[in-house]
């Protein structure tokens, strides 16, 4: 079977996977005290702030408005009083622009549909059912942040004729949309007949990695009484959730450089935002929540929880058993993309998929050394670049010689920095070369 | 306190010293083999050579280079020891070893700025340089008998390849039979019961060292194989047109350093090309060179001579057979 199983043909790792909760429910996270909402978890322009201090607030009340098309509403996830709207430190350390609200009891509004039942019916409209995305505030939850209603819009001039729905989670540890595919099956295809419609096709197909049978079984057996939405399992390899990476394993298409998946016909959606489509759409209800992966070497009771967007990282770590002594890196998202946070206070957001506490030996780089000119980052780069050859031009400051290189291609999935058995860190000197070309430009 | 990083914030296990530790140990059945094969000498060439080609470093590192970052750790001063010493005979004196060693290390290494600068393979290049100024001990090949595993009694004779060179010469029928008679049979070859320097006589040992390294991951089969198999096609054609015993492409495959050098030596990272391509281009070269020389040339032998010339052209290979990035062309 796995021989004949598709997946991307260039390059690619396979890192050590460590899905430990791959078969731990979904448990709820609980309120905490206070929860921080950041105004911009979203790539484009902050969302414009509307409440005051304050102000009361119910679970999904908006509390920012999208500024412009890219850019993205952001609601309240808990009920309670908006105690303070300002810049406070996030994950980097760094201010970013949040709003503070303590929670009192867990009053949503009227409008949510909180009932368990399914909705499969779609009796809206394209412009309705994108206008529902806009105002449920929904982003790509894999990592990106894009405003999902520009993805659910055909762009003009173009023609879109497959919807990849994706579900291959390819970073070690994570398990959110893991579990969210056996666990919610159902609203997920329904979730792809309803961007179908926004896009006006008949086509979506569920990408899942075979290293999640439990999700492939379900999935399998679901779609068959919905005609269009067929699952394709894909051997696994890192990087296969990266978006171009997946549509040529799918379609056997290639994006150009340059261009995005709707120039070949393709729109990708991550399956915790098809999730967040069907609530939004089907029952009236923002994205306040999602699932968070809590992970690692070091965490004693890993899990996948339930969040309020806004929980402090530190909140969810506790209940997992609190952070040991001797842990060396707290990680948001996976080990290969995520971010090392500086200040754990900081909160879950839209984009937060995963928590993770590792090690000092499984976290550690090693000395750095001389190249051997091995060309492992070479067979590695899924995108076809010379990490080792930006590496040393960029080292030097000689940015000249890198425009060549296609370095704007990298997609930052880490492959190279990861293989190197020189421990050159590659990937930092691809993303030193790409922000100086981008200033250059 | 917490540790902040760039992503990724794992990576993979292998690191250098552990990749040239893979090679040591792929090395060492071809190292076992030849002190079986050739008894105690053997094993004394290779410890000079290996003691030799690490003092050698060490001592460049810390008078000359005064590296603070000692490079003994990865095992590649080993590596071009035991390589060395597998490119001589088993009667070779322990000073001429030890020129070679410094010749490897000193000249071809760490002459161009150390491990991962060098252009030329310092094994090979410690060779050539002992093959040009000893040709007499370097042409002298102690003929295999494990029984004298001390070596009380050791003699001398021709290699499979020489046999090979003097067929041409032989104009009668009978004295062709009787040259090709000389050949040691298929299996002598490949399990090493023939003359030759230290490492390349047993194919069975190299091959076993194949077989770990690509287990491994340390190198991919492109190299070895295209190699190979250029000798081996080109011998075979030649052979199935002229039906000359000289051109039998299983003795050819078998013989002289081709195992070796496809192997261990044309596949050294630092001297090949990066790319699959270029690593395709560089072994067809090297195949093509060696028969070449070995049919065409005064020397019986052209492994060492292929590699060198083709380690010259990979930086011409790498800037012309360079990986098509994703997106650039083909299928839209």
């Amino acid at each position: 079977m796995s021989s004949k199983m598709k997946t991307f043909p260039l390059g690619g790792i396979h890192p050590d996977k460590h899905k430990i909760t791959s078969q731990t429910p979904i448990k709820d996270a609980g309120l905490p005290e206070t929860v921080y909402i950041p105004v911009k978890q979203h790539i484009g322009a902050p969302a414009k702030i509307l409440v005051n201090k304050g102000d009361k607030v119910k679970v999904g009340t908006l509390l920012a408005d999208s500024d412009g098309i890219v850019s993205s509403d952001v609601h309240s996830s808990v009920s309670g009083e908006v105690l303070k709207v300002e810049a406070i430190e996030g994950e980097f350390g760094y201010l970013e622009n949040m709003i503070t609200i303590r929670v009192e009891g867990d009053e949503f509004e009227p409008s949510i549909d909180r009932s368990a039942d399914i909705i499969k019916e779609i009796p809206y409209t394209q412009d309705e059912i994108i206008q529902k995305i806009r105002e449920g505030g929904i982003v790509g939850m894999g990592g990106a942040g894009y405003p999902t209603p520009i993805k659910t819009t055909v762009p003009e001039g173009k023609k879109i004729d497959i919807l990849i729905l994706n579900g291959i989670e390819c970073e070690p540890y994570l398990t959110a949309d893991d579990r969210l595919m056996v666990e919610h099956a159902e609203e997920i295809i329904i979730g792809a007949k309803i961007i179908n419609k926004a896009l006006g096709i008949q086509n979506a197909v569920i990408a899942i990695d075979e290293n999640k049978p439990e999700a492939i079984k379900i999935m399998q057996k679901l779609t068959k009484s919905y005609v269009g939405v067929n699952v394709q399992v894909l051997k696994t390899k890192y990087p296969q959730g990266a978006e171009k990476q997946l549509i040529k394993a799918i379609a056997g298409r290639e994006v150009p450089n340059g261009k995005l998946p709707a120039d070949v016909g393709c729109i990708v959606q991550n399956v915790g935002t098809v999730f967040a489509v069907y609530e939004a759409v089907q029952k009236n209800k923002p994205l306040f929540e999602r699932i968070v992966t809590v992970s690692g070497d070091k965490c004693s009771m890993p899990g996948n929880f339930r969040t309020r967007i806004g929980t402090p990282a530190a909140f969810l770590l506790e209940k997992c058993g609190g952070i040991p002594e001797d842990t060396a890196q707290v990680v948001f998202g996976g080990p290969m993309m995520g971010t090392s946070a500086v200040n754990i206070q900081a909160p879950v957001t839209k984009l937060t998929s995963g928590l993770l506490l590792l090690s000092e030996s499984i976290s550690r780089k090693g000395e750095e050394e001389q190249c051997i000119r091995c060309g492992k980052c070479v067979a590695a780069c899924p995108m076809g670049l010379e990490p080792f050859a930006i590496a040393r031009y960029a080292r030097q400051n000689m940015f000249n010689e890198v425009k060549p290189l296609h370095v704007l291609d990298c997609i930052e999935c880490g492959c190279c920095a990861y293989i190197c058995p020189a421990r050159i860190p590659l990937l930092d000197y691809c993303k030193l070369a790409k922000n100086e070309l981008k200033k250059r430009k | 306190m917490l540790k902040v990083s760039t992503a990724p914030h794992v990576s993979s296990s292998k690191t250098t010293a552990m990749l040239m530790k893979d090679v040591v140990i792929a090395l060492l059945p071809a190292a076992a083999a030849s002190i079986f094969i050739f008894g105690i000498s053997a094993l004394a060439v290779i410890l000079t050579s290996v003691a030799g080609c690490v003092l050698c470093e060490y001592l460049i590192n810390r008078y000359l280079f005064k590296n603070p970052v000692n490079t003994l750790h990865n095992y590649s001063a080993i590596i071009t020891g035991l390589l060395l010493a597998f490119n001589l005979p088993s009667s070779m004196p322990a000073w001429m070893t030890l020129v070679g060693c410094f010749v490897a290390i000193g000249i071809a290494k760490m002459a161009f700025g150390g491990l991962g600068k060098n252009l030329f393979n310092p094994a090979l290049a410690g060779r050539v340089f002992l093959f040009i100024s000893f040709p007499v001990q370097m042409t002298t090949w102690p003929i295999p008998n494990w029984r004298d595993f001390l070596n009380i009694d050791m003699q001398t004779g021709a290699t499979t390849l020489n046999v090979l060179k003097h067929i041409d010469a032989s104009s009668s029928a009978t004295s062709l039979m009787s040259k090709t008679a000389e050949l040691p049979d298929y299996a002598h070859m490949f399990f090493g019961l023939t003359g030759g320097s230290l490492g390349e006589v047993s194919a069975a040992a190299l091959l076993l060292g194949l077989a770990y390294m690509l287990y491994r991951r340390v190198i991919t089969w492109h190299i070895p194989f295209y190699y190979m198999a250029t000798v081996f096609l080109i011998t075979g054609m030649m052979w199935l047109l002229t039906d000359n015993p000289k051109y039998d492409p299983i003795t050819h495959l078998l013989s002289g350093g081709l195992m070796l050098g496809a192997i261990f030596m044309a596949t050294d990272y630092v001297t090949s090309p990066m790319f699959k391509n270029g690593q395709i281009v560089f072994a067809v070269g090297c195949g093509i060179l060696t028969v070449a020389i070995r049919l065409y040339s005064s020397y019986p032998e052209g492994v060492s001579f292929a590699i060198l010339i083709m380690n010259a052209f990979v930086p011409l290979i790498d800037a012309y057979c360079r990986p098509r990035p994703f997106g650039k062309g083909g299928v839209k």
